[in-house]
């Protein structure tokens, strides 16, 4: 077992805790936090398939401004454990049951897919993940589309400005 | 790395967002699980990008940039998670000025 | 002249149609008119139909096929043969003369019952026409569920009145239960032989196919038929109360008529009871039975018609004692002679009634004798056929029967001679309470007494003057060698029996002894009746004793009643309270309620709540992949995962 191997199920390992910390957490500060620590994780598995310019991305853009974001908003509306609402036994136990069902019937689809067994994903080496690769494409390419985002970030901010304004 | 291993690590997380989404009422909570789920599959995308890349440079060593374009594509999943984390947060924000509550349950309106 | 034999039932076929859809536009003579002719038409046809048979013997007219499927083939055809032809004779004559005598008894009545009235007469004879010319058993029920409704209509035709509407449900109920045991014996005839048709069925390949159990329990249920049809024991009780209906029906439908179907029908199967000794006996048996236990019953009657009505079930017992001593002949004979004098009495008791202003209590007349000559001399006339007092028809038929009912076993000549005499005591008392002695009705009445018109007194003329002459068909042999001339038209008929059935003869000088002797015996009875009963006044003492019994029908009524009908009453409300209310309704209800709260319950569904809605949709995001992936191989995978974990 390589280095590359180890990093992969510890991240794996590591994502999927937080995940699940994320659902049982009482306190939504903690929820935020373990968030977090999820998308540390998946950074660092971009990292791993030497996805450079994501991982940073991810970092700056989701763990850093979005969380933050969400963690202002939960703090702002003083929200903590006590305030808390809870779902019945029942509808939690539902809720698993469904997911579960969901991910049992989605894993056997993988398993029956059977050309994807021999398949691998080039970790460390490939160097499309790079800024410099993407960079290009995007700006020749994929260069209508990324000025359509900024029309789309416009929009979001004058939406959000809208409805958060008080009547 | 085996592709089976990304697509089962992103089918957990996957599932773990659906499963947040169907047990938890507070809607932040929910909000954070749905961009768990769009992480998820940022990663799947991600994985298979470069799943394609080793595959086509396998059979033709010039072959390099195959696969960018799904790395690109988690870029802008990322710009739209950006704008849509913005309105959604404007939106709970109005409703918990509205009823005092981020509760979901208070969300019915579609019955009547 | 077999050809235009379909000609016969289309007559009254027609008339029904006419005179039931016309009631309300034709007058009364032209329903007359329509509902007359069409049975005379009949009877004229008829006439030609005998008379070929009679040179040309039988034949089978197919019309249409009725029921063809694959195994049972069923034709619409008619048995044109020696019995048939008779039959029809005896039907479309006596019929003939019943409608014309019904155009004056029925003239009160106003247009459109009248109208229905010859409607349902002309139904029933076109039913009774389809009965006995069927050639087959399933025409043949046709034609004996037709007469059953012809005479649930007509006993019922005062339908105002309740008891008449009860009698005309006793009587239907009654037929009900004899025609089960028939459309039962029917169709273990189609199960065993797959065939219904009388020349199939008594075919000697067929007879070998059937065992001797089966034989047996076919003529049995064929019995049960009769006896309902009939009026034997036990299910007689209904022809007395069907005296309800107009006196017209009473001597048409039950007495000269379809009361006989039953042994028409034993006489048309008389191979199969030939064959079958254990149902012959109880043939006999009951027939004897029913003949000594309504006679009893009739000696203490004091209502005309219904001392008419048991002695009619007395004589249709003494037909089934024919039957069932194997005397078919001597049976069909019967039903000829009987045909006569039993629809002349009733005529004659109708004639009476009508001079009388509809009073039928003979405690009540007297001394009619001068007031009716015509319907004393014929009323007479037929008492002594009926009595049997030689050379009356009467007594020819009779004679025949019970010399073959002593052949069989002297015990039952015995009883069926107690029988006899009984109903040569209790017709004399009718007769002489009737006609003889004082007027004891109102002064009113006397006033107002008359003789019956034309349209009246010819059916009487025409039926005293058979009564009178009809037994010369069938003289014995003791009087005269070969003179039975009905024995031999029949005989074809009966060949098949002949040959099994073993005979027995009476010695020469023994009948001539049993004949005086019950000759004798006849007359002195005759004699103490009219002399006990010429000077009769009621004396309004209450019977006691047997003679309480007696007028009291043996209480038979009162213990079905009590047996049968309440009992099952009590069952009809059991299940109409309970198992109706609760089960039936509650079953309807229940499902009702369930469908209701069931959607109240799945309205609960569309709570409004997002979550809800997402749970359901996860569901079906797996059922679809389920669906859509429908091969063994993620079942395959499922399972493996379980292993695995």
């Amino acid at each position: 077992m390589n280095t590359t191997e180890i990093l992969f199920f510890f991240l794996s390992a590591l994502a999927i805790f937080s995940a699940i910390m994320v659902l049982i957490s009482k306190n939504p500060i903690h929820s935020v936090l373990w968030l977090v620590a999820v998308f540390f994780a998946i950074s660092g598995h971009y990292i791993l398939l030497n996805a450079q310019f994501l991982a940073i991305v991810n970092m700056i853009v989701y763990a850093g401004a979005i969380m933050v974001l969400f963690l202002f908003v939960v703090m702002l509306m003083n929200l903590n454990a006590e305030t808390e609402p809870q779902k019945n036994l029942w509808m939690k136990l539902a809720g698993v049951i469904s997911g579960g069902c969901l991910l049992m019937v989605l894993v056997s689809l993988v398993r029956q897919a059977t050309d994807l067994h021999a398949k691998k994903a080039m970790t460390s080496t490939g160097d499309i993940g790079l800024i410099k690769n993407l960079g290009k494409l995007l700006f020749s390419d994929y260069v209508v589309p990324f000025e359509i985002t900024s029309v789309l970030f416009l929009s979001a901010m004058i939406g959000a400005i809208v409805i958060g304004k008080k009547e | 790395m085996p592709i089976q291993y990304y697509i089962y690590l992103s089918l957990t997380l996957f599932s773990i967002g659906i499963i947040g989404v169907l047990t938890r009422r507070n809607a932040i909570i929910v909000f954070m699980c749905i961009e768990l789920m769009l992480n998820s599959v940022n990663l799947l995308l991600v994985a298979f990008s470069k799943m394609h890349l080793a595959f086509a440079t396998a059979n033709d060593k010039l072959a390099t940039t195959v696969g960018t374009d799904g790395q690109l594509f988690v870029f802008f999943i990322m710009v739209v998670a950006a704008a849509e984390v913005s309105v959604g947060l404007a939106i709970i924000v109005m409703l918990y000025r509205n009823t005092h509550s981020v509760d979901i349950n208070f969300l019915n309106r579609l019955k009547n | 002249m077999s050809k235009l034999v379909y000609l016969i039932p289309l007559f009254p076929l027609l008339g029904f149609l006419i005179n039931g859809l016309g009631r309300k536009q034709l007058s009364k003579s032209l329903i007359g008119i329509v509902g007359s002719g069409a049975v005379l038409a009949s009877f004229v046809v008829s006439v030609l139909v005998f008379l070929d048979v009679k040179s040309n013997g039988a034949s089978v007219v197919t019309l249409f096929p009725f029921i063809d499927v694959k195994g049972l083939v069923i034709p619409f055809a008619f048995q044109v043969d020696q019995l048939s032809s008779l039959f029809l004779l005896i039907i479309t004559g006596i019929g003939f003369l019943i409608h014309l005598y019904s155009t004056a008894y029925m003239h009160e009545e106003e247009n459109q019952h009248y109208g229905r009235y010859f409607a349902y007469l002309n139904l029933f004879v076109f039913s009774m026409l389809l009965l006995i010319l069927g050639s087959n058993y399933v025409i043949m029920f046709i034609g004996w569920e037709g007469v059953g409704l012809c005479s649930y209509l007509l006993i019922g035709y005062w339908f105002k009145n309740n008891d008449y509407n009860y009698a005309a449900k006793k009587a239907f109920i009654m037929n009900r239960i004899g025609d089960l045991g028939f459309l039962l014996a029917v169709f273990w005839l189609i199960f065993k032989l797959g065939t219904a048709t009388y020349t199939d069925v008594f075919s000697a390949a067929s007879l070998a196919k059937l065992s001797a159990f089966d034989i047996t329990a076919i003529t049995t249920l064929l019995f049960i038929g009769a006896m309902g049809k009939s009026a034997q024991i036990p299910l007689y009780t209904w022809l007395p109360d069907a005296m309800a209906g107009p006196t017209p029906v009473s001597a048409l439908i039950h007495a000269a008529t379809m009361v006989t179907a039953g042994i028409y029908m034993i006489a048309r199967s008389n191979i199969l009871y030939t064959m079958a000794p254990g149902t012959q006996t109880l043939v006999a048996i009951v027939g004897l039975a029913t003949a000594i236990f309504a006679a009893t019953i009739a000696l203490k009657q004091n209502d005309i018609k219904k001392v008419l009505a048991y002695s009619t079930v007395s004589q249709l017992g003494y037909m089934f004692l024919g039957l069932g001593v194997g005397a078919y002949t001597g049976a069909v004979f019967h039903v000829m002679t009987h045909a006569f004098f039993k629809a002349l009495l009733f005529l004659g008791a109708g004639s009476v009634i009508h001079a009388m202003h509809h009073e039928q209590d003979i405690r009540k007349m007297g001394g009619l004798k001068k007031h009716l000559p015509i319907t004393h001399i014929t009323f007479l006339l037929a008492c002594l056929a009926i009595a049997g007092i030689p050379p009356f028809s009467g007594f020819f038929s009779k004679d025949e029967i019970l010399m073959a009912a002593y052949g069989k076993n002297p015990l039952y000549y015995y009883v069926g001679l107690g029988g006899a005499l009984m109903t040569a005591f209790y017709m004399f008392r009718l007769y002489t309470l009737t006609f003889l002695g004082g007027f004891r009705g109102t002064h009113e009445q006397e006033h107002h007494l008359h003789e019956s018109p034309a349209a009246m007194t010819i059916p009487l003329i025409v039926l005293a003057f058979l009564s009178v002459v009809g037994g010369l068909i069938g003289i014995p042999e003791l009087f005269a060698k070969d003179a039975h001339s009905l024995e031999h038209f029949l005989a074809p008929i009966f060949a098949g029996s002949a040959a099994i059935a073993e005979a027995h003869h009476v010695e020469a000088s023994q009948e001539w002894i049993l004949l005086g002797v019950s000759t004798v015996l006849i007359i002195a009875v005759i004699v103490y009746a009219i002399n006990s009963f010429k000077k009769y006044q009621a004396d309004g003492a209450e019977n006691s004793g047997v003679a309480k019994l007696l007028e009291n029908k043996w209480y038979v009524d009162e213990l079905y009643n009590a047996v049968i009908v309440n009992p099952l009453h009590l069952l009809a409300g059991f299940f109409k309270n309970i198992i109706e209310k609760n089960l039936i309704d509650g079953a309807v209800n229940g499902v009702g309620r369930l469908v209701g709260y069931g959607s109240r319950q799945l309205r609960l569904i569309q709570s409004g709540q997002v979550g809800n809605y997402l749970i359901i949709m996860v569901l079906a995001i797996v059922v679809f992949i389920l669906i859509w992936f429908n091969d063994l191989t993620i079942v395959y995978y499922l399972t493996r995962l379980f292993k695995m974990a």
